[in-house]
């Protein structure tokens, strides 16, 4: 199989670590769905923040608070852009996809929920779009349901309709599965959430990186981004809200920042995004971002998708040609991630031999132990594919592969 | 096969693996603990019947990895008919050896193939599961994680 024109030199080019060997041979990264290698003009504009005009945000009227507060408003209009958001103020920074969902299951469902309510997410979300929901279903008496998903790893539409009700308060849902790739129909998950009332958030942590995004068509009242995996830095994440639901939420962090007045007497806070913005925040971090999403913009994300796709595909037919393996979720819409198991060897033993020969992939649960406990399965072996991967990667997942078989029989 | 992957996964370690010893339940054991590895998700039940101080029968159940089966497998051949005394005994070697790859001098037990794990911290963990679970059993704690 040729792969349509993609830059692919020039882009590897760009990220210096794709040099370094392991364990003596060439490294084959298919870890991304866990976090993605940066380019060097992200690792340059952080060091150029630091070396040259670093300083606190919004507070100084020194020159370079000035470069680093505009440097800091630039990046939330690029996410505003990468997003298509209607306003940047509507993109809060966080310091992870984590924390965005945490925010808005104790500062917009905490303070509306009650004994009867229902939150529905589904059997695939990651651990962090479940365990926010559940601390908040404790406090409130609400309840957390699962949204069953079918052998394929689609998520059962039928069975979403029938669990809609008045009940339904909040659906949080991924919308590409880190565990098995499935791409799910969040526009209409979503308009059917409203259909009921409902408010929808959307877990983009692994769309990010390989999609196009338009909150606005999914219309989204939340979507989450976690950045490292977006090639910026580590801790930086993006919380996109409705305007008016977010103005509607307290603080959910109190500190500098957040607030317009502070007296012991009552404390006003700030308009959005300040308010949810408590502290100094990762200034380097938003930097570096804004950078990483220009690059990613730039490369085009409809012909990303389409070429991590083909060699996910790829690397599909050829590990199942190799017999005795079974990719796990063969969603029709699916993106550059492949999760498999092998007969006779464990996913941390296929880890253990694929690592002798420089790939690197991730065996295990992907935090996602209800997804496992569905497929009735411990774990699986999970390849994903960046924008720097190539065929050489995936040959070189099938060479491990192949010495895995022959170790294991 | 690399020097590095043989270490790791040795004849010994890939027969238990295939073969393991002791595997199944045990009606009539009056011990039992249930270890768990949330790292990988991996789930392992020891089953103890201990008479006078003595582990007369073992068995173990489920398993992950080839190492933390292999382990397990290992683990019942080196415990059983031991005193309850040197079976912690064996315990405290066994993890001197995988956390320190420190082997006992006169060392030719099958055990000693498990040594490779010390040069892959990650897998540390798959190797000791069972042991840790064997040693809540004795302990009559019912369950043990590996966190
Ligand atoms: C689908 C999904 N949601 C949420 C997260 C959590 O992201 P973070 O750990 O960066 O907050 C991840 C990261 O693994 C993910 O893949």
């Amino acid at each position: 199989m040729k792969i349509a024109a993609f830059p692919i030199q020039t882009v590897q080019d760009q990220f210096p670590i794709l040099d370094r060997t392991v364990r003596g041979r060439r490294l084959a990264y298919l870890d991304n769905a866990a976090t993605s290698q940066k380019p060097i003009r992200v690792l340059e504009k952080v060091d150029h923040f630091y070396r040259n005009y670093n300083a606190n945000i919004h507070r100084g009227v020194h020159t370079l608070s000035q470069e680093a507060t505009k440097e800091y408003d630039d990046a939330r209009e690029t996410v505003r852009e990468f997003l298509n958001a209607g306003e940047a103020r509507q993109c809060i920074f966080t310091k992870g996809c984590t924390e965005g969902i945490n925010l808005v299951a104790q500062a917009y469902a905490r303070p509306r929920l009650k004994a009867g309510d229902e939150i529905l997410v589904s059997t695939m979300e990651h651990h962090s779009n479940i365990v926010p929901w559940q601390i908040v279903a404790e406090q409130t008496g609400a309840t957390v349901r699962p949204i069953p998903i079918t052998e394929d790893g689609e998520i059962d539409l039928d069975a979403y309709q029938a669990m809609l009700s008045e009940r339904v308060k909040v659906v949080a849902i991924v919308h590409v599965s880190n565990s098995i790739g499935t791409i799910n129909p969040v526009k209409s998950m979503v308009a059917m959430a409203h259909a009921v009332g409902a408010i929808a958030m959307v877990d983009g942590a692994q769309a990010g990186p390989h999609l196009p995004i338009d909150v606005q068509d999914v219309d989204a009242d939340f979507y989450t981004l976690s950045c490292h995996k977006i090639y910026a830095p580590t801790g930086v994440g993006v919380l996109y809200g409705k305007t008016d639901l977010l103005q509607s939420m307290p603080p959910y962090h109190g500190g500098g920042d957040m607030i317009r007045t502070v007296s012991f007497s009552g404390t006003t806070y700030a308009d959005i995004p300040s308010r949810f913005e408590a502290g100094t925040p990762n200034v380097a971090g938003v930097i570096g971002l804004g950078e990483a999403l220009k690059f990613l913009m730039g490369l085009g994300r409809s012909r990303v998708f389409e070429y991590e796709n083909k060699l996910a595909r790829l690397a599909e037919v050829k590990l199942t040609e190799l017999g005795g393996i079974r990719i796990v979720g063969n969603s029709k819409e699916k993106a550059g991630i492949v999760s498999f198991v092998m007969e006779r060897a464990h996913p941390h033993d296929i880890g253990s031999v694929l690592d002798s020969y420089g790939v690197a992939i991730r065996a295990g649960h992907h935090c996602c132990m209800p997804l496992m406990e569905r497929f009735n399965i411990p774990a699986t072996a999970r390849a994903s594919f960046a924008v720097y991967n190539d065929e050489h990667d995936v040959d070189a997942l099938v060479q491990g592969i192949r010495a895995t078989k022959e170790i294991f029989g | 096969m690399n020097s590095e992957l043989r270490d790791l996964y040795q004849d010994v370690i890939l027969s238990h693996y295939r073969q393991p010893k002791n595997w199944g339940d045990l009606p009539d054991s009056n011990a039992n603990a249930e270890g768990f590895n949330p790292l990988c998700g991996d789930r392992i039940s020891v089953f103890l019947r201990v008479k006078d101080g003595v582990l007369e029968d073992i068995r173990v159940n489920g398993c992950g990895c080839a190492i933390s089966c292999a382990s397990a497998s290992m683990m019942t051949e080196a415990v059983k008919g031991k005193s309850v005394e040197e079976a912690e005994v064996v315990f405290e070697q066994f993890h001197r050896l995988v956390i320190e790859g420190e082997a006992q001098e006169d060392d030719d037990s099958e055990l000693s193939a498990l040594a490779g794990v010390h040069e892959h911290p990650v897998r540390i963990k798959c190797a000791t599961l069972a042991w840790h679970t064997l040693r809540a059993a004795l302990r009559n704690e019912k369950q043990v994680s590996t966190e």
